[in-house]
């Protein structure tokens, strides 16, 4: 009981992940994608594993936001398998990634800018929704039972995110970085296994990346959700993600932990440049 | 009181007992959570408080110990207060703002044994100073989230301690000690340690004790008429002896419920859900609400503009004497209850103001404006004068006797006198006994007599017998004559004219008053516009015959409100100049906090301050700048400086100086 307290650390956020991440979720193998004559990935594979952050990151033109696109069904890939949760295909439409687990937010944030932040939530439980269109019309009974378990969820969801206070507003109406948690809130509202965040940094000040930061972190730990992210921000990569897979002009050029990455020389040339 | 003689119930814990046999099923606190107000009871807050007790009798708290509390207003860390209390331990609440080295001298100075702490945010801060903290031996928290993962060897939630403790107390002998703990505290005892903000050096550990604070409750409760059936939204810093006095002390002796915000960013909307009786709120924020509704306005239609432009001259009118009980002609209550209907009620709403029966302002001058915006509208707000020292009230206005430039007489009990050297002192049931391990500033404090120095300069005003505060003691001056100079007491006067921005006052050791003036832009420079006066440039507008007219009459009308206060009168300003330049914080003129350094612009604008008083009607002065971007600039100008005509001093009456 007296012992002193200096010996209370926190373990290290990703340390304590380790623990935790298990098995293959996902995995994509030898896929290729062009548009026309433009490759814009060349055989790449890689793997994603449950509970874990996984980062993608490259130049621009890499073909980044396109391995996203493939992942959750928007592109096909001409060549190549992807594997979720057992179940491999080479095709599959985002509806179907949806029903599947897959979330994912947009680069330029893509949310309903009429509505209001909790409807724009709200609409992220729609595949959940087990009560037909109409049922949900007439809001009555069963209809009505089910809405307010939705919304407990979504209350749970801005509790989460700390936008109580918008809850009312307009999205619209709102500066970009609330936009972009709203967007995240949207996302976590569908329960994903697997959620794709497209740059979700991108343009922020430092504070708003580091709440930003913090509530990738939350999301990881409080819901196990798995994370696949784009950033642009080395700094925010290296400590946010587990393992980072490295893209340069379409081709995988890296792959494993960031500081492997870091050492990594193909890396450094890519970014830096090298001379001819 | 409704419940007979307070002898025995000289505790706050004894109180919870009291109120959960009286008022079990009434609200004791509300806390919006995932969107809905969630209420807990006087009988549910006594059961989980004395439950947490029980837990943390467990864990080792003993009477005297002290417990850190450090987190917002949320019902589990009001609650962690209590449960302290309960067994007789002194809670130290913390502000959720400070940063660690703040939190670091307080918990080290407090020697606190644990700490109730609401979030991840705060366990982290209290984690990366835990060198400093080696008496600390275990935190709790509110909030689980983000710290699944945090070694919780010494680290527990809240909500277990609880259900531990409700187990613990199904053994009834374990039950009867918490409870005989409870009916034994001692009114003498320590009840709470508040931790003043230390604007000048470090802070100071304000002992308060248990019967004392219940006393001085009881008064105020009385005063203000609360009961059972108010309510207040609990939104001011939980460590702030006001939030400890006005929500938590209050609400206990009346029985009433203190409703805790969603969040901070929230609070705006969940005064209008709650609609509190009892309202307090600094003059800032009373301020942003104003130039909030003013700022709407402006963008409504034409129609409601001129609705509100016409009922609001209209409440300005007649609505404070209504509120005053003073004769308002039949026309004047007839165009007062229509613009009730339209405006008034409808605004007060906006603002959750709509149910509140008795309201406070207090921490710094209000603007008589502003102050009778509010009045006019009908909300029955007050100015209070109080200090940590004294467990808040020292004075306070009784309703009907209201004035905007007055704190109100000495409050129930309260004995209030000034010292030759115009300090305000008093002795109060509610006062601390000592600055926690600190008898040299306790020493310093208390007079022999047993009175509290305030550290602030004040007389009683002859006309209403109110207390009237001028600046802080140090800071009050004397002109060469052996008048009293209170240079903020002045610049006030003057700052509340809406053309005036700052003014900087000059006189200790002086034979006269002089001042000098920056205009508010924005107000001159659309008076200027509907004069037909052109300009250039704030340097021009500033030099402007015509402003210097209009500030001329504003200071005529100021010295002729010194002039009618005996001991102010002395204080007139003589002479006056509007300066070329705004005054800035990055010229190092304002503190980062918009205050005057009056010593350095006294240095730095030396020129002008000798013109000022040898006699000159102009001074050249050229000054540098710093602009926006960074760059360095010289601004030269030549400054006119006005003389004024002084009002004659009566002669001395009283007890003036």
């Amino acid at each position: 009981m007296t012992a002193p307290y200096a010996e209370i650390v926190p373990n290290a956020a990703s340390a304590a992940r380790s623990g935790r991440i298990g098995d293959r979720l996902l995995s994509v193998e030898n896929v290729s994608l062009s548009f026309g004559g433009v490759k814009a990935i060349t055989d790449v594979s890689f793997d994603i594993r449950k509970g874990e952050i996984r980062a993608i990151i490259g130049p621009n033109g890499a073909g980044k936001t396109s391995m996203l696109n493939v992942i959750n069904g928007f592109y096909h890939p001409q060549k190549g398998r992807i594997t979720f949760r057992g179940k491999t295909r080479s095709k599959m439409r985002p509806f179907e990634a949806a029903y599947g687990g897959i979330a994912r937010t947009f680069q330029n944030v893509a949310l309903f800018r009429g509505m209001s932040a909790l409807d724009n939530i709200m609409a992220g439980r729609t595949l959940k929704m087990k009560r037909s269109f109409f049922w949900q019309l007439l809001r009555y009974g069963p209809a009505l039972r089910e809405e307010v378990e939705h919304r407990k969820f979504v209350e749970e969801i801005i509790d989460f995110l700390k936008i109580q206070d918008i809850r009312r507003v307009q999205v619209g109406r709102l500066p970009y970085g609330l936009q972009k948690r709203v967007e995240l809130g949207r996302a976590l509202a569908m329960e994903p296994d697997l959620l794709l965040l497209d740059e979700p940094m991108a343009g922020m000040n430092v504070e708003e990346k580091e709440d930003m930061s913090r509530f990738i972190l939350d999301v990881n730990e409080h819901f196990g959700t798995t994370i696949a992210l784009i950033e642009h921000d080395m700094g925010v990569v290296m400590d946010l993600s587990d393992r980072v897979v490295v893209l340069d002009h379409g081709i995988k050029i890296a792959d494993g932990t960031p500081d492997e990455v870091k050492a990594n020389q193909a890396v450094i040339d890519a970014y830096l440049g090298v001379a001819h | 009181m409704a419940d007979g003689p307070h002898a025995a119930l000289n505790t706050f814990p004894k109180l919870l007992v009291r109120n959960a046999r009286q008022f079990g099923d009434r609200p004791a606190i509300r806390h919006k959570d995932l969107g809905i107000w969630q209420t807990w009871t006087w009988r549910r807050v006594y059961d989980e408080t004395r439950a947490y007790a029980a837990g943390l009798s467990r864990l080792g708290l003993r009477r005297g110990d002290t417990m850190a509390i450090v987190g917002g207003n949320r019902p589990r860390l009001y609650m962690s207060v209590m449960a302290a209390q309960m067994l007789g331990a002194i809670p130290v609440p913390v502000y959720a703002d400070a940063v660690a080295e703040e939190l670091a001298y307080v918990l080290a100075h407090a020697e606190v044994r644990f700490a109730a702490v609401e979030d991840q945010e705060q366990v982290d801060k209290i984690i990366s100073i835990k060198e400093r903290l080696p008496q600390l031996e275990r935190m709790f928290y509110e909030e689980p989230r983000g710290l699944r993962d945090y070694d919780h060897s010494r680290l527990t939630p809240i909500a277990d301690i609880i259900k531990d403790g409700a187990e613990a107390l199904k053994d009834a002998a374990f039950a009867k000690t918490i409870d005989d703990g409870i009916a034994n505290g001692n009114g003498d005892d320590p009840s709470i340690i508040l931790y003043t903000s230390g604007t000048t050096g470090q802070s100071k550990g304000v002992m308060l004790t248990c019967a004392r604070s219940v006393q001085a409750a009881v008064d105020t409760v009385m005063f203000d008429k609360l009961t059972e059936r108010d309510v207040a939204l609990a939104y001011l810093p939980l460590a702030w002896v006001g939030d400890h006095y006005l929500n938590y002390a209050q609400s206990l002796v009346a029985g009433f419920c203190m409703a805790c915000p969603e969040s901070p960013e929230t609070i705006q909307q969940d005064l209008r859900e709650i609609g509190p009786t009892f309202y307090f709120a600094p003059p800032r924020t009373l301020e942003q609400l104003l130039t909030r509704v003013t700022i709407r306005m402006e963008d409504a239609s034409a129609l409601n503009k001129w609705l509100y432009r016409t009922f609001i001259g209209i409440a300005r009118r007649y609505g404070e004497k209504l509120l005053n009980g003073e004769p308002v002609p039949l026309i004047g209550r007839l165009l007062y209850g229509i613009g009730r209907i339209v405006l008034y009620e409808p605004l007060k709403n906006t603002l959750g103001l709509s149910r509140v029966r008795v309201a406070y302002t207090a921490g710094e001058a209000i603007g008589p404006d502003l102050f009778a915006f509010y009045r006019s509208l009908g909300l029955n707000l007050k100015q209070l004068y109080g200090q940590t020292e004294a467990f808040l009230y020292v004075t306070a206005q009784p309703d009907g006797q209201i004035y905007s430039d007055t704190v109100g007489p000495a409050m129930t009990n309260v004995d209030l006198r000034i010292a030759d050297d115009g300090e305000v002192q008093f002795r109060s049931p509610g006062m601390f006994t000592e600055y926690f391990k600190d008898e040299a500033k306790t020493a310093e404090v208390l007079t022999a007599d047993g009175y509290v120095k305030t550290g602030d300069a004040g007389f009683f005003d002859e006309k209403t017998g109110h207390l009237k505060i001028i600046d802080r003691s140090k800071d009050v001056g004397k002109l060469n004559n052996g008048m009293l100079f209170p240079p903020k007491y002045v610049e006030n006067k003057l700052k509340f004219y809406p053309n005036i921005r700052e003014v900087v006052a000059y006189g200790d050791k002086r034979d006269y008053v002089a001042v000098m003036i920056n205009i508010d832009l924005t107000a001159v420079g659309s008076w200027a516009e509907r004069n037909n006066v052109a300009y250039a440039s704030y340097q021009e507008l500033a030099g402007h015959p015509l402003v210097y007219d209009m500030i001329a009459e504003h200071v005529a009308e100021v010295n002729k409100s010194l002039a009618s206060e005996t001991i102010m009168a002395g204080a007139q300003v003589k002479r006056f100049l509007i300066l070329h330049k705004e005054l800035d914080p990055d010229d190092g003129e304002l503190t980062r906090t918009q205050k005057v350094r009056r010593g350095f612009i006294a240095e730095r604008y030396a020129p002008l301050v000798t013109a000022l008083y040898d006699g000159s009607t102009e001074a050249d002065i050229s000054t540098q700048v710093t602009f926006e971007d960074g760059r360095k600039g010289v601004i030269s100008a030549r400054v006119k400086i006005r003389d004024m005509a002084l009002e004659p001093i009566r002669a001395p009456v009283g007890k003036a100086a």
